[in-house]
């Protein structure tokens, strides 16, 4: 610790080294996110009337809003398929691409690639894979999955979300995973192998059991991804066809400023805040206390 | 014993190769068919273009405004992200120097913040700053590189926390007995130090803010301010369905920072890696 002999001089160096962060922290996040609470106990018929108190109406009226929780269980279903999906298909290539083959980073470097692109971009590109590409290729090759237009579809569209996510997001674990993989004591495998372990062995046995705070980041990192998506759903299917595929991030902003109900919109958002808060803290806690030591 | 090595060879090179395909097919497609018109578009979109005809990026750089479009995004990026690079340098130096009582839960707060989803301040965001305070008519690029800055403090100031502590004091203290201040002694020697953190940071900081688009899209309300995500929802809307617009217009926008990759691959690719171990 470094300390000053007068208290003035102490003063200027805290305000200049922390004073420029601390005021823009508060005026971004701390301030919006206490007044985001008043305003759920607010009444208001348009942003710029004169704000009533009203009580728990609000998250009465969020509680009871079933198209808000359509889209929560809705969300649910797509963090369930998207953590399961990106962290194995993302494990799978950071294994690949860790096993001393030669061209190994060329290929970290094209799978990665999707992760530059923002959500909504990215939608709109998908949105052209699969309302113009697939079908074509259906048609020509006769397969009926393929002819039929995915967005157009509940079922087909939920997965059109999740494969799009899938693409985005497994590199960047792959990156994660690489880094996990490059830690594993040599040794230790080595040992195994001598053991009589096969591929399979060592791969479930040593690698993974060693990899877990690799993947309490990574599953951590999809949670809250995908239970914030937005741009994504926003690009690739607008919450269609008839709102079936509407996370609750786009409903929050729909409620919000479309409907101009910013005490509903909030009371939702505050909701959605207590489930992730919740569920990402159980997910840190219980995978910590899986971890083994090397 | 060579036979096994060989197939197990030969079966990863043809798992990455499928995914290679997989992961790079829609580049493929966005490249062939920004040279086509609709017909051949809408004929077969795997077709590699009978000639290369840039006459459409022209006439999308000029529908989009590009340019404009180009420098905003550019301009709000770099601020943003330089800005957040001193200032969370600043604040992480200081709280690991100074670990009072006061700094140290300050700097808990800030790592608390991190599970904050964005949506659940949006609405109190934009109702004190615009329908309040009406920032975002008056000055809505300040507003937006200000709350860029707030926003990205927390990561910024962790990631440089867990490294500054590793750095030893004595340096420090040897300059400050040379006679240096503490602020000369932080940009003379502390920061020059951080540089290979600053990169990491700085990656994933470029990453979120060129991309972003919520934020952004309820802030800047004026076309001359838009960036290049909110043009390009704004394009898609305009031409709906016309390809032979959308997919130039697609490539241009993930152009620049495809090329930034291309040039800094090395060093994004392990600033990601630097990123996710702390």
């Amino acid at each position: 610790m470094i300390a000053e002999k007068s208290i003035i001089k102490r003063l200027g160096n805290q305000l200049f080294f922390t004073g420029p962060t601390m005021v823009l922290f508060t005026v971004a996040v701390l301030v919006p996110f206490a007044y985001g609470f008043y305003l759920t106990l607010m009444k208001m018929t348009s942003p710029v009337s004169p704000l009533e108190f009203s009580g728990i109406a609000n998250y009465r009226s969020a509680f009871n809003d079933p198209q808000f929780w359509d889209s929560m269980w809705l969300t649910v279903k797509y963090v369930g398929a998207t953590i399961v999906f990106v962290n194995v298909i993302g494990f799978a290539l950071a294994y690949l691409v860790t096993s001393g083959i030669r061209s190994q980073n060329f290929f970290r470097t094209a799978l990665f690639t999707p992760n530059l692109i923002g959500g909504l971009v990215l939608g709109y590109i998908w949105q052209f894979i699969f309302v113009q590409s697939l079908p074509m290729i259906g048609e020509k090759l006769g397969i009926e999955v393929l002819r039929l237009g995915w967005l157009g579809d509940e079922l087909l569209a939920f997965w059109a979300l999740v494969i799009v996510t899938i693409w985005q997001s497994a590199g960047y674990m792959m990156i994660i995973f690489i880094a996990g993989l490059i830690s594993v004591p040599r040794d230790i495998i080595e040992a195994s192998t001598i053991d009589g372990a096969n591929g399979w062995q060592r791969l479930v046995k040593m690698t993974l059991p060693l990899m877990i705070p690799s993947f309490v980041v990574t599953v951590f990192l999809t949670l809250k991804n995908a239970f914030m998506v937005y741009d994504i759903n926003f690009a690739l299917t607008e919450g269609g066809p008839y709102n079936s595929t509407m996370m609750v991030s786009m409903h929050v902003v729909q409620k919000a400023f479309l409907e101009v109900n910013y005490g509903v919109g909030q009371a939702e958002a505050i909701i959605l805040f207590v489930i992730v808060a919740v569920v990402t803290g159980l997910q840190v806690y219980f995978s910590k206390r899986m971890e083994v030591q090397a | 014993m060579a036979v096994r090595r060989l197939a197990s060879l030969s079966i990863t090179y043809a798992l990455l190769v499928v995914a290679f395909v997989c992961f790079t097919f829609p580049f493929f497609l966005l490249i062939v068919n920004s040279f086509k018109t609709n017909g051949d578009i809408l004929e077969n979109p795997f077709s590699i273009p009978k000639v290369l005809d840039f006459s459409r990026f022209s006439e999308v750089i000029e529908k989009m405004n590009f340019l404009v479009t180009f420098k905003n995004t550019f301009v709000i990026t770099t601020l943003s992200v330089i800005l957040i690079l001193i200032l969370s340098a600043m604040t992480a130096h200081y709280l690991v120097r100074n670990a009072t009582k006061f700094n140290q839960t300050f700097f808990a707060i800030l790592v608390a913040s991190m599970i904050i989803p964005f949506q659940s301040i949006m609405i109190p965001l934009i109702y004190i700053y615009g329908a309040k305070l009406n920032l975002i008519e008056t000055a809505p690029v300040t507003l937006l590189i200000a709350l860029y800055i707030g926003f990205g403090s927390a990561f910024s100031v962790f990631i440089y926390h867990g490294f500054i502590k590793s750095i030893p004091l004595e340096l420090e203290e040897a300059s400050l007995i040379d006679g240096c201040t503490r602020r000369q002694t932080f940009f003379k020697i502390v920061l020059p130090m951080l540089a290979p953190t600053s990169v990491t940071i700085a990656i994933l900081n470029v990453l979120w803010i060129w991309n972003d688009y919520l934020l952004p899209s309820l802030i800047l309300t004026k076309e001359q301010d838009f960036t290049m995500p909110i043009k390009m929802k704004v394009f898609n809307g305009t031409y709906m369905n016309d390809w032979q617009l959308l997919i130039p217009a697609i490539l241009l926008t993930i152009l620049p920072i495809l090329v930034a990759y291309l040039i800094g691959q090395r060093y994004i690719i392990r600033g990601v890696m630097q990123g996710a171990i702390k």
